[in-house]
């Protein structure tokens, strides 16, 4: 992979491609009929859906439609779930996810993921940062690996450039920027943010949200989120979800502005169907 | 009890026949009975808490002031440097070296046995069983909290040093190593459940957050839960060591009650308990140096059991939050370092 240095300054980094989801080669993503079941309870029914390379993705719904269970789909963390069954298929770059010889932990570190949740490993902020690359056995300068990357969180500043920090003396923004931080040091291909915001005051969304936006350029985002002003500003595509069921998908301004669907359209403008 | 069952009738039954109506809603008639009975019953409970804070006081007073009587016979110089513990011999001599090394054999050993088994346990237990076979093994475990000690002193003497015995033909009747053997087995449910407890504490969202990073579970076990459950699991483990340092009937039945400093395990040894339970036994008595030696050994004991239970008690409370707290009283921001 070409991918740009993640620490590269605004000015240098080439323009994010333009926000209108237009196709640019094969898609990086592919499901297609994914259904998920938890003990026989269906959470997701006949999901299709494509991600192309680069764009980053909004997946926007009430409380309980199966958008953790959508992210968790495409790294096979469902599966860490008792009942959980799978159906359908899921390729990434053409590979099926769930062949029986795919290991997820491989899986796992070409598509990382950040919970709504911002659980720190104990010791300092190098400590969490280095987890990952440690555990993918990375050989390189850990020291360089770990700047670049909370340079790219915006964390490094905020450190005043020292990553001995103890994790636990970062404020909540902090913590979760530390999260992205983390796991962008595992060099994914697709990140997977599962409602990075929700627990957040405003100010920290806007920089969470300003993070997202300025992220690698070959890094594909996948969102989901409560907060529809969060995937209005950051994403190219919003895909709706409704009680386990893809709704509508396409470019996030035709989305927000003109949903073709009823139901998105209550949902947006918070009216009650 | 009058006083109490008076407060126990309804408050109309208090009510005296020609009181007016209540001034206000809530200014019921019963208010001043409920008050009384209040002060009563918090008089009560204060009481009983005080009974168990003066048994305390009671118990180090005891100890302390006999001790004290002791040391001053005794130097606590020879006290510590003699090597002989033989307080009814025609020259007594007073070392504490030999009791304490003896306990700190048949801690060390017991921790040797217990430690790794009940970590691997909790850990199997708490990430590797199914649900059934967890029931069950727990339920064993608690069945060896329920032994008494007694039975475990009994095993120890007849079933454990025959057995050791084949191995080694030069093993004495009481010896170490199967008092250290059975310890470990008695402080294994501490040190299983306890540890279990620490891991069940760690929220499984770091166990997520490790996998989604791409680490085998494995690797999640040993450099995410195993560190944020270190201040637990330390904690269990020195409860277990307090557990061990105390306990007098295996050492007793297994260990014997030889004098003398031996580092064998082979041979037999006497421990602080063992020397206590085999002089309170005795009857010397009070005023006399025997008695108050018993005492000032006694006295080290408490010291020792309650040292380490002190440091579990820290180990599993306070540190991680003293820490936070550390951590957070330094500046995390670029503004303020600089």
């Amino acid at each position: 992979m070409s991918a740009p240095g993640l620490g590269s300054s605004p000015e240098t980094r080439p323009p994010r491609s333009p926000r209108d989801g237009s196709p640019a080669g094969a898609p990086v993503l592919a499901l297609r009929d994914l259904c998920v079941r938890f003990s026989g309870r269906p959470a997701l029914r006949d999901i299709s859906l494509d991600v192309t390379r680069g764009r980053i993705v909004a997946v926007i719904g009430p409380s309980g439609c199966g958008k953790t269970t959508l992210l968790q789909a495409l790294n096979r963390m469902n599966e860490l779930i008792p009942g959980a069954r799978t159906t359908g298929s899921v390729r990434f770059d053409g590979v099926e996810l769930y062949r029986p010889e795919i290991d997820p932990v491989e899986v796992r570190r070409r598509i990382g993921m950040v919970f709504r949740e911002a659980t720190l490993f104990p010791g300092s902020v190098f400590d969490n940062v280095a987890f990952g690359p440690q555990a993918a056995g990375f050989g390189g300068d850990l020291h360089a690996l770990a700047e670049e990357v909370l340079a790219a969180s915006g964390l490094w500043s905020d450190l005043g450039g020292d990553p001995d920090v103890p994790a636990a003396s970062l404020s909540a923004g902090q913590r979760q920027r530390l999260c992205i931080a983390r796991a962008l040091a595992v060099r994914p291909q697709i990140l997977l943010l599962d409602e990075p915001t929700a627990a957040l005051d405003p100010t920290a969304t806007a920089r969470i949200g300003s993070l997202i936006h300025s992220l690698m350029p070959h890094l594909t985002i996948v969102i989901a989120t409560n907060d529809v002003r969060l995937a209005a500003r950051t994403s190219n595509l919003t895909a709706y979800l409704d009680r386990g069921e893809l709704v509508e998908y396409g470019p996030t301004e035709t989305l927000c502005t003109n949903p073709a669907d009823p139901r998105t359209e209550s949902y947006l403008t918070g009216r009650i169907p | 009890m009058t006083a109490d069952g008076s407060s126990l009738k309804p408050p109309q039954a208090a009510r005296p026949v020609s009181a007016g109506p209540p001034a206000s809603a809530f200014e019921g008639t019963g208010t001043a009975s409920r008050a009384l009975s209040e002060r009563i019953a918090r008089r009560f409970f204060q009481v009983c808490a005080m009974l168990a804070a003066l048994a305390a006081a009671a118990v180090i007073a005891t100890l302390a002031s006999e001790s004290a009587l002791f040391f001053m016979e005794v130097s606590p110089v020879r006290f510590l440097t003699e090597l002989a513990w033989t307080p009814l011999a025609e020259e007594p001599r007073f070392g504490i070296l030999p009791l304490l090394a003896a306990t700190a054999q048949i801690t060390a050993g017991a921790a040797v046995v217990a430690f790794p088994l009940g970590l691997l346990t909790a850990v199997y237990l708490e990430y590797y069983s199914d649900p059934r076979a967890a029931r069950i093994l727990t339920a064993a475990v608690i069945v060896l909290a329920a032994v008494p000690t007694v039975v475990y002193g009994y095993v120890a003497l007849n079933f454990v040093t025959p057995a050791l015995r084949n191995v080694w033909p030069s093993l004495e009747a009481y010896n170490g190593i199967s008092a250290c053997l059975v310890v470990g087995v008695m402080i294994l449910p501490t040190v299983t459940l306890l540890s279990r407890s620490a891991l069940q504490a760690v929220p499984p969202s770091l166990t997520d957050a490790g996998l989604a990073l791409g680490a085998s579970s494995a690797r999640v076990l040993l450099r995410g839960i195993l560190p944020a459950a270190s201040g637990g699991i330390a904690a269990a483990l020195a409860l277990a060591v307090a557990r061990a340092a105390g306990e007098t009937m295996i050492v007793t039945l297994a260990a014997g009650n030889q004098p003398g400093l031996t580092w064998s395990p082979l041979e037999g040894l006497r421990t602080l308990t063992a020397y206590i339970a085999q002089a309170s036994m005795g009857d010397a008595p009070s005023g006399t140096m025997e008695y108050r030696a018993f005492f000032a050994v006694a006295s080290v004991l408490f010291v020792i059991t309650y040292a380490v239970h002190a440091l579990g008690r820290w180990l599993a409370g306070g540190r991680s939050r003293r820490r936070d707290a550390a951590a957070r009283a330094r500046p995390a921001t670029a503004g303020a370092r600089r």
